[in-house]
């Protein structure tokens, strides 16, 4: 036995913070800008991860053999199901309760959450119980220096990060990405400048759930069993993330979830039950020494 | 000729209190006009109800020949209302340039796809954008600032920004809350000047809140003074100034 932080487990530990870090930045860009914490963020994750399951077999059937184009497609649709998932929930739950009391929508949002839950379960062609994820791309697996690292290693890394470097550029340079800061910044001057404040809301919701829905089927492929209730443990571990780099704070997210990562695989490695204690005890720990998280700045808002 | 802006019996209630009282109003165009009272007088709420933020309990106000009572706040914006705040509220995490970019764009309306797929008309607008930004900069001698942060300026250099920001809007109508707040009697000076600069300039027509009596004086061409909500003077500077009740709301009653 070696080292627990040895090459195998820092690769295992970015591919779960890829993961993680996809949905922490949904989190993380609708607190930024409305100040919910949208608890119902991990269930966009487990539509995605529906969703690609019955676009790949309805792709795979017209086109199958051609693995590239199935593959985009399939992406693309987990993309689009959450997105449109989450838009419909900005819609119909949290902009009715926009200028209500924060407690309002923070419940809505675990409502919300349950529904889907519950509602996926009870639609019969989806059910509780599990269904194993068909292998979209073929697995194979290379080692390098002592690590086994399968394709989908790299896969998960790269959509991660392709998203995120996309993501940055948007919010950073394009006008819609400044719009988006200055809303989050104060929603009436933004208003007062001429932003149609409700469509950058509503654009953010979309972003978000369809990074979390890119999450879903990259974790779909990744541990290829899915289920309604799928969205509860990395959701609840992704908002850790995203509390842990500073909530609102992009860059933090990121890093919130590859220290994550990291953290449980390393501890996984050592005691599996530690693994899944081991980022609430960071999060306690960081927010003792940091309360506004690693990167996030001091803000007079309370939760 | 028609007014540009003209409000009729606008009542505002929040809760059970009365804050803006049958105020009216009829503002010509190429004017600057001026409405001052006491704190808690309700003037910011006046600015709130024309921009939108708050809807008026009863009334109406009609801007170039167009009911706006009920529209949104931004749709009020392109149609030609802008505003600066009395507390400034800078985007203090984006550049001074980007501050008036994002004004100058939200004002047009350029699709969503366009500004994602970068579209050649896009980008073409983008240039234009930035020119025109960089141009209000310069006028408010802000050019060697347009990269910089605004949360690093100083505080009369926001106050200059934040005019720019709102003539970016590209407004028939600018309301300006306090802009001398906080100034020193030089700064108040150039802002004298400004505020006329840019009226002649931009041909806007300026709706002001001021305490300083000396900038209210000094520029207005009509006055109007408010108290809990209800007008109690109105009319030139001269005759204003020396209207008892006035200086009675202003100063407190005269002893004997």
């Amino acid at each position: 036995m070696g080292s627990i932080f040895n090459a195998q487990q820092i690769v295992n530990g970015l591919q779960v913070g890829s993961i993680y870090a996809l949905i922490a930045l949904g989190y993380t860009m609708v607190y930024g800008i409305v100040r919910l914490i949208n608890f119902a963020h991990g269930d966009f994750y487990m539509i995605g991860a529906y969703a690609a399951y019955g676009a790949f077999y309805l792709f795979n059937a017209s086109l199958g053999g051609k693995t590239g184009i199935v593959a985009f497609l399939v992406l693309a649709a987990s993309m689009a199901a959450s997105g449109a998932v989450a838009l419909l929930a900005n819609k119909l739950a949290y902009k009715p309760l926009r200028y209500k009391p924060k407690l309002s929508s923070l419940i809505t949002a675990i409502g919300v959450s349950m529904f889907l839950e519950y509602f996926f379960s009870a639609l019969p062609v989806i059910g509780p119980s599990y269904r194993s994820f068909p292998e979209i791309i073929p697995r194979t697996d290379i080692t390098v220096g002592g690590a086994i690292i399968s394709n989908y290693v790299v896969i998960d890394i790269a959509v991660a990060a392709i998203l995120m470097v996309s993501l940055t550029l948007l919010v950073r340079k394009s006008s819609l990405g400044k719009a988006m800061r200055a809303v989050s910044q104060d929603k009436d001057a933004a208003r007062l400048m001429g932003i149609n404040v409700e469509k950058i809301i509503s654009f953010t919701f979309l972003i978000g759930g369809a990074f979390a829905g890119a999450a879903g089927l990259l974790a779909g492929m990744t541990y290829p069993r899915i289920f309604p209730y799928m969205g509860i443990q990395p959701g609840l571990k992704a908002f850790i993330a995203a509390v842990l780099g500073g909530i609102g704070n992009i860059p933090g997210a990121v890093l919130g979830a590859y220290i994550m990562g990291l953290a449980e695989t390393f501890a996984s490695a050592y005691n599996s039950l530690i693994g899944e204690g081991i980022s609430f005890a960071i999060l306690i720990l960081v927010l003792l020494i940091r309360p506004t998280g690693l990167l996030g700045e001091k803000t007079a808002d309370k939760i | 000729m028609p007014a540009l802006m003209t409000i009729q019996g606008m009542t505002h209630y929040f809760g059970g209190l009365r804050a803006v009282s049958n105020f009216g109003c009829a503002i010509q165009e190429g004017s600057i006009y001026g409405l001052i009272g006491p704190n808690g007088s309700g003037k910011t709420t006046i600015f709130n109800l024309i921009t939108g933020i708050y809807k008026p309990t009863e009334g109406k106000i009609l801007f170039d020949e167009r009911d706006i009572t009920a529209e949104k706040p931004y749709k009020i914006v392109q149609g030609g209302v802008a505003r600066t705040f009395q507390n400034l509220r800078i985007f203090s995490n984006l550049t001074a340039l980007d501050n008036i970019r994002i004004a100058r764009q939200s004002s047009e309306k350029s699709s969503l796809a366009s500004s994602i797929l970068r579209t050649p008309g896009f980008l073409g607008e983008e240039k234009r954008i930035r020119k025109e930004s960089l141009d209000l900069l310069d006028l408010m001698h802000l050019s060697d600032r347009a990269g910089e942060m605004a949360k690093n300026l100083p505080y009369g250099e926001l106050r200059r920004l934040e005019i720019a920001r709102a003539l970016a809007t590209n407004p028939k109508l600018i309301l300006l809350d306090e802009p001398a707040a906080g100034m020193n009697p030089k700064e108040v000076e150039d802002l004298m000047s400004l505020i006329q600069r840019v009226r002649d300039q931009f041909k806007v027509t300026v709706f002001l809140i001021e305490h300083h009596m000396k900038v209210v004086m000094g520029i207005c061409e009509y006055i109007k003074v408010i108290d809990f909500g209800e007008t109690i003077a109105e009319g030139l500077p001269t005759v204003v100034g020396k209207d008892p009740k006035v200086l009675e709301a202003y100063l407190g009653k005269r002893g004997a």
